[in-house]
């Protein structure tokens, strides 16, 4: 993992070489700001935490970030980079995870940029900044999940427009395979354990319980081997779809 | 050494590496011709590690390319089809980015980079971004970043496409100044190319080897290998020049009075042509033997036909 940092740098300063980093800053942090004050009824809800903040981050992200994620590899094929950088000396780990975290600390940057909230809620009430900071957590987390489905089908994709069309396909059957609509399709004629099995697989129950302040290690663990999965398989991806 | 050991690849039953065998050794220049489609390009995929063969194997300097890849690919330097570089990154932090992917840091690094960036004289757009290079230029880059290692194996796939006559110049004397030590394999469409740099040239055609030799030898097999051409003011003698010894048949050229005498295989027939042209008095402008035409050569054996 010596040239993971290599890739890493590399591919967060390409994000600040192009204005679609400061775009997608922007846009965050208008559409989180709009549905936290407006959606979310922030002032009137008398509260002073950041809830109506975080609840919509699962529906935020099902739009920005498969934008972050569609370029992750797509580009890399379309412009032939990716031969360049299959043949230097690099694992194929080195480069999936160098990607993946640049996009995930973009991400993350963005997630930063949101501390407004936090000061104005700190000045207006006496906010658990503890659970203020569970939710980051959880919502970089989330990020995290969305970036590494997007970076799969990435892999899968040489157009950019279909990668994100995917991608926000599976990031939506993630979200809502915990809705009691979904649930409740399966609870007729599936056995019990089958719709625990669907309903645990959701990200909203867990992103959910963080952003409350409710740290499971079962649920950060969930987060960490959904990325980890996702990633094993863009790997597999990239190797028997390299070259078309 | 570069060992290739029944190089195969299919792609959805469509052969188009077809059994490649052959070794280098260092010091070799080796150029791979072959035409449009022949699979140039992906046997040398395949011996950067970016495809996996159908069956068969390469080894570089002992390392497999499949199973010791990371190894390989460290004594390689390689520039792929059409030269891809990262089109948002200056010229020079895409070429520290290559040098610290190879490992250099600090002082290492910055010497590296100097020393490619001189080799192919890049030094008047080292703050440029790529995507706003000329195309000669992205080929420099893609050739700066290839060599930044001092690799002990170079891989370069048409190296002087879209360069200036100047700088296709400059490209093969670095070719050749990098030759004495080092494997390097290019290929091209530019014949002239193959006789001014290569030691050794390899034909392949639908994935098939149909030539392995020096230039010379290549050439030699043209039918033009040792003919006449003799260029006078006034019409020649086309009957006594084909009555010569050794001399397999007289062709016309599109000059006026103008005649190309072909030698039979392994006959030199200068001497004979030359001691005519005196007894008859003749007044030739032009005279010249030919080594081979490398083209016409190529041609025969790409087509299918024996040459
Ligand atoms: N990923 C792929 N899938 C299917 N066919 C492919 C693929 N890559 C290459 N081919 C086919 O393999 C054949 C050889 O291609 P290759 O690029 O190796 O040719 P080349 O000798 O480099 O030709 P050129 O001189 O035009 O560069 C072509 O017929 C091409 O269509
Ligand atoms: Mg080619």
């Amino acid at each position: 993992m010596r040239q993971l940092p290599v890739v890493f740098k590399r591919e967060l300063a390409s994000y600040f070489a192009t204005p679609l980093a400061y775009v997608f800053i922007v846009i965050f942090l208008v559409l989180s700001g709009v549905f936290t004050f407006y959606l979310g009824s922030f002032f009137e809800r008398g509260q002073a935490d950041l809830a109506s903040f975080f609840n919509f981050h699962p529906w935020l992200y099902l739009f920005l970030v498969p934008a972050l994620a569609m370029r992750l590899w797509a580009e890399e094929r379309k412009s032939g980079t990716i031969e360049l950088l299959m043949t230097l000396p690099i694992t194929r780990a080195e480069a999936v995870g160098g990607k993946f975290l640049a996009a995930w600390a973009f991400a993350g940057i963005a997630l930063l940029l949101t501390f407004p909230m936090v000061l104005t809620v700190n000045y207006l009430g006496e906010p658990d900044n503890g659970a203020i900071l569970t939710g980051y957590l959880g919502s970089w987390l989330l990020a995290g999940s969305y970036l590494a489905i997007g970076s799969c089908l990435s892999a899968l994709a040489k157009n950019q427009v279909i990668a994100f069309i995917l991608t926000v396909c599976v990031c939506f059957l993630f979200v809502a395979s915990g809705f009691p609509l979904v649930l409740d399709a399966f609870s007729g004629w599936a056995p019990q354990a089958l719709v625990d099995a669907v309903a645990s697989l959701s990200f909203l129950t867990r992103f959910d319980a963080i952003s409350k302040g409710v740290i499971d290690l079962r649920d950060l663990l969930y987060f960490a081997s959904l990325i980890l999965a996702w990633l094993m398989a863009t790997a597999v991806v990239l190797d028997l779809k390299k070259a078309d | 050494m570069i060992e290739i050991e029944k190089l195969t690849k299919r792609f959805a039953q469509h052969t188009v590496v077809d059994d490649l065998s052959f070794r280098i050794q260092p010091g070799e220049v080796l150029g791979f011709l072959g035409p449009n489609g022949a699979g140039k390009s992906t046997t040398m995929k395949m011996l950067t590690g970016f495809l996996a063969p159908t069956s068969g194997s390469a080894r570089l300097f002992g390392f497999d390319i499949q199973k010791d890849t990371l190894k390989a690919q460290r004594q390689l330097g390689y520039l792929p089809e059409g030269a891809p570089c990262y089109g948002d990154m200056h010229v020079r932090g895409f070429l520290e980015f290559i040098a610290e992917v190879r490992g250099y840091r600090g002082a290492e690094k910055r010497s590296r980079v100097a020393r490619a960036v001189e080799q192919v004289e890049l030094q008047a757009v080292l703050g440029q971004s790529i995507e706003t290079l000329s195309k000669g230029f992205k080929r420099r880059v893609g050739l700066a970043q290839a060599i930044l290692h001092d690799p002990r194996a170079l891989i370069l796939d048409e190296p002087t496409d879209g360069l200036d006559p100047n700088q296709k110049h400059q490209v093969r004397q670095l070719i050749q100044n990098l030759a004495t030590d080092k494997i390097i394999i290019i290929s091209t469409h530019i014949l002239e190319e193959v006789t001014a740099v290569c030691s050794r040239a390899v034909v392949i055609a639908a994935g098939k080897l149909v030539a392995d030799g020096t230039p010379f030898e290549l050439e030699s097999r043209s039918r033009y290998h040792q003919a006449v051409t003799l260029v006078g003011d006034a019409p020649l003698d086309e009957v006594a020049l084909a009555a010569l010894p050794g001399v397999a048949g007289v062709e016309r050229n599109e000059r006026e009075h103008s005649l190309t005498v072909l030698a039979q295989p392994g006959q030199v027939i200068f001497p004979h042509v030359s001691a005519l042209v005196a007894a008859r008095g003749w007044n030739i402008k032009e005279m010249d033997v030919e080594r081979g035409r490398l083209d016409e050569v190529f041609r025969t054996l790409t087509r299918g036909e024996a040459a």
